[in-house]
């Protein structure tokens, strides 16, 4: 079976799998790394998104070996050592922006990279349609949208995090 | 320094979210027990068959592979139990055939399951299943109420005459003929109740586990009721007792009712781990979940109404057939009967109605409860009733609510369909959204949209809805097999800290902040010393789980009882470390003091001398503080409001957007502002996706066409306005808390008022209806297909 090496936030792992084995697998059954979530089955919903060399991706649309040699990011990798959040993960809390929180991570590691890649700014019809990729069934979306937007300007510096 | 106000009122950000932004969330399918298996298990593709063979030789010799059962295997345990028994209309139950863990003989619908295969890993009984040698010979199969009701239709049971599951009706049929009889005007709708399927985030998963050295089994699994399941199954299915049997409902991410029932799979891992002697694990792929899940709605209707010639309403009569699909899910029966035709009086004082309700078996996956259950057919049978009068008689769809409404002083108002609603205000509600939408102010921007070329329309809904389920006499009587109180217990720990247990389950309603922010605010307990226990049957008492918003009105009111009874037991105790009468010892704010001195001792005291009664009125009270509740409501709970919806459609594209929508609900007491808000965006988002978006689709032999993410069009961001929510509550009369619900209104309020928006907008093209949902090509097709008359006007 093949053996895939690859960083999974900021630790080494070396790993035999099956070749059919997707990266989400090897994530939440070989690592234990359960926060990335599995919804379906047609890479439509994006709870398995992750960060693959600071990109999100579907971690169901990826096999195990083509994450050898690559760095990847989990919702578990996001807070710092000492347990400070991510302003998007504060931000999703400060608007109420999950309910069952089964789609939480991949909406939150998606949501990271749509505000990174858009640094000159991002309108609520942007956010909309960066969010086609995943699935929520409990919020509406409503305070998804509001959490992300209220991220843009603490990621990009525009103001100081909340103070503690 | 005072510490922020999180008591009562609050939005307090939710103390579970911590874990669920971390990925520290503890879903069923995180769960692996050592040593376990795993299952898989093969569906039928066919949706009505014989079963003519299975060969499992091939699977069971396949690598890794444990076992293979078949329904053969499991003929000694019962089938699902069905939890709601209705009578015929002439006094005979309804028909009520077996539902087998796994097919027996035949096949009934698409995804019925027919064999599992157990191995070392999930791909293994994967590939397993793959070998199975199943036979089917296809059997004549029908998919639609319509069809099931036809002459010579197939049956879909052998032993159930013409598939009817029950024929059943309410009401006074002579009051309203006679009303028909006398009537001015008489309006007639037809209209359906599209099919859903809930597809909550999180797939459905189960692990069985069996502990061998004391005979205990313990099912881990994705339940909004885990008492329940434990009943259903131990009692029902497996034949195990409850204290040999343990249900764990961990984080659940999302039900919307489909996570009540007990379901196949969940016996299925536990029955095989006691037969294995090691933990079973099954989680559906999306794909299973769109065919097994129990779907929602799925109505036939036709609906008149009576009035005179002012445009007051004389007398209601409906006739529907719904579909219960292939067997009776867990509260299938209940749905379209005591939640539907129950709640068709609606907001209005209509003095006379009567319903016929048919439930159709089909070769379809079994229908049951879905957000909002029966209620949100009610609502939009009713709505969109009223609006085709409005579009048939003239009269203004504001002044005919208002000319109908129940008045305020009219409460408690005993409706012709058997509630009695204890309290409400539909015309505040309804001024409110009105006011929050301008309505007043829309014709203009009906007409600068015409001038961009754009069909733009307005609807409004006010509903009503009875939640806060329910009185166990009174669901008694009218069939439920079960009671429907809660359960709370409140132990205040030595050092005066609280953890609360719930048979309530949150699977995304906050309840671990809600419930919380309760304790608090009534105990005066800082928030952060209060943890809320729920969703496991070895810890709490007992509970009958979350469904039809009935967990703050019922749970919580559970909850204020176990805490009446701390305080009073707090009492006495303070009474004799500061040797006074209890009857003069005040509770307030976390403190007993002895009333006119300054006299006083804090909970925390209090709670140490429980536990270490040194100096203690030990003759008359036994140590502890620790005490459970059951609470059985004495009515329903009848929250309701004013959902006001604008749209915009695209004549080129058919696409109907959403551009503004406001819901003023009447939700009853209200604990905190921000959860309350995010329930009701919730149910509106997923009664935008009825209306608009999402269908089960089969074809007519019964085959599901809608099957996946790719045919089934959820709800995406995109889809979807922001959502304006106001809440203008009148209390509960009969709880203590005055809590009406909130989890559901959003669902049952906002179909009607978005088709009553979207036939709003094509009223120039002289439709009359839409039925649900108002895809983009059904909204072409009829733009089209008036053009040519357009054209010529």
């Amino acid at each position: 079976m093949p053996q895939v090496t690859l960083t999974v936030n900021g630790k080494s792992a070396s790993v035999e799998v099956e070749a059919r084995t997707l990266l989400v697998e090897l994530l939440r059954e070989k690592l234990g790394l359960t926060g990335t979530h599995v919804g379906c089955d047609t890479s439509q919903c994006g709870a398995c998104v992750v960060h693959v060399d600071g990109t999100s991706v579907k971690a169901c649309t990826m096999l195990a070996v083509q994450a050898d040699g690559a760095s990847v990011t989990t919702i578990e990798g996001l807070a710092k050592a000492d347990g400070t959040l991510h302003p998007m993960q504060e931000m999703f809390r400060e608007h109420h922006a999950l309910q069952c929180g089964f789609c939480t991570p991949g909406m939150v590691m998606s949501a990271i990279d749509l505000v990174q890649s858009h640094p000159e700014g991002l309108t609520e019809a942007q956010i909309r349609h960066g969010l086609e990729g995943n699935l929520c069934r409990c919020t509406g979306y409503h305070n998804i949208v509001k959490a992300i937007a209220a991220a843009w300007p603490i990621m990009h510096g525009k103001v100081p995090a909340a103070a503690e | 320094m005072t510490a922020a106000f999180e008591g009562i009122g609050a939005s307090v950000r939710r103390k579970e979210d911590l874990r669920f932004i971390s990925g520290r969330g503890h879903y069923t399918d995180d769960i692996n027990r050592p040593g376990q298996l795993h299952a898989y298990i093969r569906r039928s593709d066919r949706p009505h068959a014989k079963i003519v063979s299975i060969d499992t030789t091939a699977a069971a010799a396949a690598p890794g592979v444990a076992a293979v059962f078949t329904g053969a295997d499991l003929a000694g345990i019962g089938g699902l139990p069905c939890g709601w028994q209705i009578h015929n209309k002439d006094g005979s139950p309804m028909a009520e055939p077996k539902h087998p863990v796994l097919a027996e003989g035949k096949v009934r619908h698409v995804g019925d399951p027919i064999a599992v295969v157990i191995a070392e890993t999930k791909q293994q009984a994967k590939d397993a299943a793959e070998l199975l040698d199943i036979v089917l010979e296809d059997l004549p199969s029908i998919a639609s109420v319509t069809a099931a009701a036809a002459p010579g239709a197939p049956r879909v049971h052998d032993d159930v005459a013409g598939n009817v599951c029950y024929d059943w009706h309410i009401g006074d049929k002579a009051a309203v003929d006679a009303a028909f009889a006398r009537a001015a005007k008489v309006v007639s709708l037809d209209l359906t109740n599209n099919r859903l399927i809930p597809n909550a985030m999180e797939p459905r998963a189960a692990v069985g586990d069996f502990d061998p050295t004391t005979d205990d089994y313990t099912l881990y699994t994705t339940s909004q009721n885990p008492h329940v399941i434990r009943l259903l199954m131990g009692a029902f299915v497996l034949g195990l007792p409850e204290h040999k049997l343990r249900v764990v409902a961990p984080d659940v991410g999302g039900g919307f009712g489909s996570k009540i029932y007990h379901y196949a799979e969940e016996a299925i891992v536990t029955w095989a781990a006691g037969r294995l002697k090691r933990p079973v694990k099954w989680t559906a792929e999306r794909t299973e979940s769109f065919m097994s899940d129990a779907h929602g709605r799925d109505h036939v209707s036709t609906a008149e109404m009576a009035l005179d010639a002012e445009g007051h309403f004389l007398a209601l009569r409906v006739k529907t057939l719904c579909n219960m699909g292939g067997y009776l899910s867990t509260f299938a029966p209940a749905v379209p009967t005591y939640l539907y035709a129950t709640l068709l009086a609606g907001v209005y004082k209509t003095p006379a109605i009567y319903a016929e309700v048919k439930a159709m078996f089909t070769n379809t996956v079994p229908v049951d409860a879905y957000r909002g259950a029966g209620r949100p057919e009610a609502a939009f049978l009713i709505e969109r009733l009223v609006d085709t009068i409005c579009h048939d008689t003239g009269h203004d769809r504001v002044d005919i609510r208002r000319k109908n409404f129940i008045p305020v002083d009219a409460f408690p108002y005993q409706t012709p369909v058997a509630l009695q609603y204890d309290s409400g205000d539909y015309f505040t509600t309804l001024d409110a959204a009105l006011k929050a939408a301008d309505w007043a102010g829309f014709p203009a921007r009906r007409a600068a949209a015409k001038a961009n070329g754009k069909l733009r329309g307005i609807g409004i809904s006010t509903y009503l809805e009875a939640c806060g389920i329910a009185p166990s006499k009174v669901v008694g009587s009218l069939g439920a097999r079960a009671g429907l109180y809660e359960v709370a217990n409140v132990r205040v720990h030595p050092t005066g800290s609280v953890s609360v247990f719930t048979g309530t389950h949150s699977h995304g309603q906050g309840h671990e902040t809600t419930f919380a922010q309760l304790v608090s605010d009534q105990l005066g307990v800082p928030l952060s010393q209060v943890d809320v226990v729920h969703g496991d049957t070895a810890k709490i008492p007992f509970g009958m789980g979350t469904y039809g918003s009935r967990s703050l009105a019922v749970g919580g009111s559970a909850m204020v009882k176990a805490m009446d009874k701390i305080i009073a037991k707090g009492k006495k105790i303070a009474a004799h470390l500061m040797e006074a009468s209890a009857d003069d010892i005040e509770f307030k704010d976390g403190k007993f003091s002895v009333a006119g001195t300054d006299k006083v001792k804090t909970l925390g005291e209090i709670a140490l001398t429980a536990y270490v009664p040194h100096n203690y009125p030990i003759e008359t009270l036994e140590p502890g503080l620790d005490e459970t509740a059951f609470y059985d409501p004495m009515n329903f709970t009848f929250p309701g409001g004013c959902h006001v919806c604008e749209v915009e459609i695209d004549q080129d594209t058919g696409v109907t957007s959403v551009v503004n929508f406001v819901a003023v609900d009447d939700v009853g007491r209200v604990i905190n502002p921000m959860i309350v808000e995010g329930q009701v965006q919730g149910g509106v988002a997923q009664g935008i996706g009825q209306a608009l978006l999402e269908s089960a689709v089969y074809d007519e032999a019964g085959q599901l066409l809608s099957g996946s993410f790719m045919d089934y069009t959820m709800p995406r961001a995109d889809d979807l306005p922001n959502i304006t929510v106001g809440t203008e509550s009148t209390l509960c009369t009969h709880n203590p808390l005055g809590a009406k619900g909130c989890g559901e209104v959003g669902a049952i309020g906002s179909p009607p008022a978005v088709m009553n928006a979207v036939v709003d907008a094509l009223k120039d093209l002289g439709v009359r209806h839409v039925d649900m949902p108002a895809s983009p090509q059904k909204i072409w097709a009829i733009i089209h297909s008036n053009r040519p008359r357009m054209a010529a006007e």
